[in-house]
């Protein structure tokens, strides 16, 4: 009798690349689900043209380079649904796909594939979109405008609470709006309550750990109580919470596992490094919004944070580094 | 509950299969192939030529330096001495002997009342002479490891936690006789005189806790440690770290910082070598797995082969598609059933078809580093071995990695982690050997 001989261990746990990425999906649909409730069908369609961009494109680059199916671990729809929630709902779709497509093929392909890559693409591809039509990310439609499905959406442009922050005032938009998603803003951005149960479900399943989510949003909250722009620091530190891209980033965009360092301690810097430039941002500059640039210039030094916040080896002095 | 030791994970236990199965003779094979090395260190000569009569107990091998010697594990005629291919080991000289089923028992060594005439060298010197090793797996020879000047070691610790899944020869022999782990545990504090005499369990093994309660009333000088059940707390520094706070210095042994730990089964032989004058020629093997036809503990001679010894246990399924020496963790893969069951061996696991998984890249997820027990970094030194990075991989750490294997088990993209890291260190050794 031959036996199959394998180096050990012989079992492996259940959890798969696959399964943490079916996961980050599951916890982004009741996020989505509000901005369809509050922006109508098209946040649907361009969730469904960005997932279905990223698809078809990281399946071409991995069929032609790397002659396999990279499409099956899933990561390619997670970018493209991340891409969709940071986006506005009037965008227009030839946007998405432009957006989509830089995502995977520059940002993620050629830096590596899957785990190499030092920038978020979902992130990458908004940014490259806010330099190429910034016209149609920073406008949004007031919430209930009613969006054609698939044409170019004329809107009349509404103001967001980062707008209104800007001036500095409390936005006039009650936080419990805020907190559903009745707001003017991106896709997946604007229910910060759908966030946080994603997040929660996230953390609970162990997708991701608490110190990333945690730090980012401690350091925007005590900044924004320790230096209020408004004489009720308590609600400005609300507002400063649940209005724009913090909350999906928090959860959604900073704990990527490529573009974010592994080590809790690393963590821990990443998120508070997150939470200053978000807050900095917001406060000094043109662009109300912050949260895409905070992220990707934390991305650019993860690699950096993990080197020096290597945890002390067992039975030695200092931690390793390579 | 806090954790005893950082990183570690949570396998599903499957010790349910065995978990009361009261170890069983094994029926005696026709023939044994009894290996000349069963211990780390330099293999035995044989002392017995084909043809010769030996006992059981008979020595039938021994050496100079490190070496322990091997015994007879029936009586009856040496048929062959040749080697034998052992995964593993490589090929080992064996003695191969014709059993006669007679049981004709002779043997060096002598029975003791109690252990209070004889001093701390005599007890070392017939630990040695019973041929005893770690039996936990590792076969250290045990005389060595306690060989050490009196006043080093102030805390000796029996190691039983046996946090591999699927095994529990351990902790079945500790409730069939814990009057023999904790004598042989007493045996050992004898030579060593240490300050702190303790049995860590994990919490997993209730009955096995409850007979050792009610034990140690005989035993006031030996103190019981219940553990958070985490694999691989049974690994030595882990369980050296969960009972004293103490790391040992990277490279260094559990000696240089005062510790000594002796597995549960190597507590009962260095018992039944003393009082009962028996060598070890025989050990519980836990015979378990989905694989297995009828999982249980058998008490099996040593170098019966592991085809004598699963058709004794009740046969295995036909599309078993692993058979193990050791856990699912750490143990190692048999090509065929032509092995014999030595010193080290506390289990033979007979797996079914498992589940394949795609490998994809790795995604940084970072779980490896999290797991990790010496709290290496999985991921990075994997992207050193594929690099053929051996300057960055020392750096790292790589030589300190104990191959528990957690890291690989966890790992979402299925890499090859553990494996990569054994070719990896010793890519390592052939650098620094340069």
């Amino acid at each position: 009798m031959n036996f199959l001989v394998t180096s050990s261990p012989h079992i492996r746990a259940s959890v798969t690349t696959r399964s943490l990425m079916r996961d980050v999906i599951f916890a982004l649909i009741p996020a989505l689900v509000m901005g369809i409730v509050f922006q109508g069908v098209r946040a649907l369609v361009v969730t469904v043209v960005s997932v279905a961009t990223c698809l078809i494109a990281e399946f071409l680059y991995g069929k032609i380079v790397y002659k396999k199916n990279t499409v099956k671990d899933a990561s390619a729809a997670v970018t493209g649904f991340l891409l969709a929630m940071i986006l506005p709902a009037n965008v227009s779709l030839g946007a998405v796909v432009l957006g989509a497509v830089f995502a995977i093929i520059v940002v993620k392909a050629l830096s590596g594939g899957l785990g190499n890559n030092i920038f978020n693409p979902a992130l990458a591809g908004r940014a490259i979109l806010m330099l190429l039509v910034p016209a149609q990310i920073i406008r949004f439609a007031a919430p209930g405008t009613a969006l054609p499905l698939f044409g170019t959406a004329d809107i009349i442009s509404a103001a967001t609470p980062l707008h209104e922050m800007r001036m500095p005032i409390i936005p006039k938009v009650p936080v419990m709006d805020l907190i559903i998603g009745r707001a003017a803003g991106c896709i997946g951005e604007v229910s910060a309550l759908m966030l946080i149960l994603g997040g929660i479900y996230l953390i609970v399943r162990k997708v991701i750990s608490w110190h990333i989510p945690v730090a980012y949003l401690g350091t925007v909250a005590v900044l924004a109580l320790v230096f209020s722009k408004t004489d009720a620091p308590l609600m400005w530190m609300v507002y400063n919470l649940v209005s724009g891209g913090v909350m999906l980033g928090a959860f959604f965009m900073a704990t990527d596992y490529a573009t974010s360092p592994t080590s809790n301690k690393g963590k821990l810097i990443y998120g508070i490094g997150c939470g200053i430039l978000t807050y900095v941002f917001r406060n000094v500059g043109l662009y109300p919004e912050s949260v895409t640039y905070s992220i990707l210039l934390m991305n650019a030094l993860s690699w950096a944070i993990d080197r020096f916040t290597a945890p002390r080896v067992f039975g030695k002095e200092k931690g390793g580094r390579a | 509950m806090k954790l005893a030791f950082s990183g570690g994970i949570h396998p599903a236990g499957h010790k349910e299969l065995t978990n009361n199965a009261v170890p069983v003779e094994a029926k005696a094979p026709e023939i044994v192939a009894i290996p000349l090395k069963q211990h780390i260190g330099a293999p035995c000569t044989a002392l017995v030529e084909k043809g010769a009569h030996v006992y059981m107990g008979q020595k039938i091998g021994d050496g100079e330096g490190m070496t322990v010697p091997v015994h007879a594990s029936v009586s009856g005629e040496v048929i062959a001495v040749e080697p034998r291919k052992f995964p593993g080991w490589g090929d080992v000289e064996c003695i191969v002997i014709k059993n006669d089923f007679k049981d004709e028992f002779k043997s060096d060594l002598k029975a003791h009342d109690s252990a209070d005439s004889l001093n701390g060298d005599e007890i070392l010197r017939i630990i040695r002479e019973a041929g005893i090793v770690g039996m936990g797996g590792a076969a250290f020879p045990t005389n060595i490891k306690a060989k050490v000047p009196l006043g080093d070691i102030d805390t000796v610790i029996a190691n039983a936690c046996e946090c591999e899944p699927y095994i529990t020869s351990d902790d079945m022999l500790l409730r069939t006789n814990p009057e023999k782990v904790l004598g042989g545990l007493k045996l050992i504090a004898e030579i060593l005189r240490p300050k702190r005499i303790v049995i860590a369990v994990e919490d997993n093994k209730k009955e096995a806790i409850d007979v050792l309660r009610g034990e140690l009333k005989n035993y006031p000088m030996i103190e019981l440690s219940v553990l958070p059940t985490r694999y691989p707390q049974g690994a030595e520094k882990q369980l050296i770290y969960a009972v004293t706070k103490r790391e040992v210095p990277s490279g260094k042994l559990p000696k240089d910082i005062g510790c000594g730990v002796f597995n549960t089964a190597t507590c009962a032989s260095v018992y039944e070598a003393v009082i009962e004058g028996m060598p070890v020629i025989r050990r519980i093997v836990t015979i378990t797995g989905e694989g297995a036809n009828e999982p249980k503990n058998m008490i099996v001679r040593f170098g019966t082969s592991y085809e004598d010894a699963l058709n004794a246990a009740g046969g295995i399924k036909p599309e078993t598609e692993k058979v193990l020496s050791g856990g699912p963790m750490m143990g190692l893969a048999q090509p065929d059933l032509k092995s014999s069951v030595v010193k080290g061996n506390n289990a033979i696991l007979c797996l079914l078809p498992q589940k394949k998984y795609d490998e994809t890249a790795c995604i940084r997820c970072g779980k490896c580093t999290e797991v990790c027990p010496i709290r290496l970094q999985p991921l990075y030194l994997y992207r050193n071995v594929k690099n053929g990075n051996t300057e960055g991989l020392k750096k790292l750490g790589i030589m300190d990695c104990i191959e528990c294997g957690c890291c690989a088990y966890g790992c979402p993209a299925k890499l090859p982690l553990t494996e990569s890291f054994r070719l990896g260190k010793k890519a390592v050794r052939e650098a620094m050997a340069k």
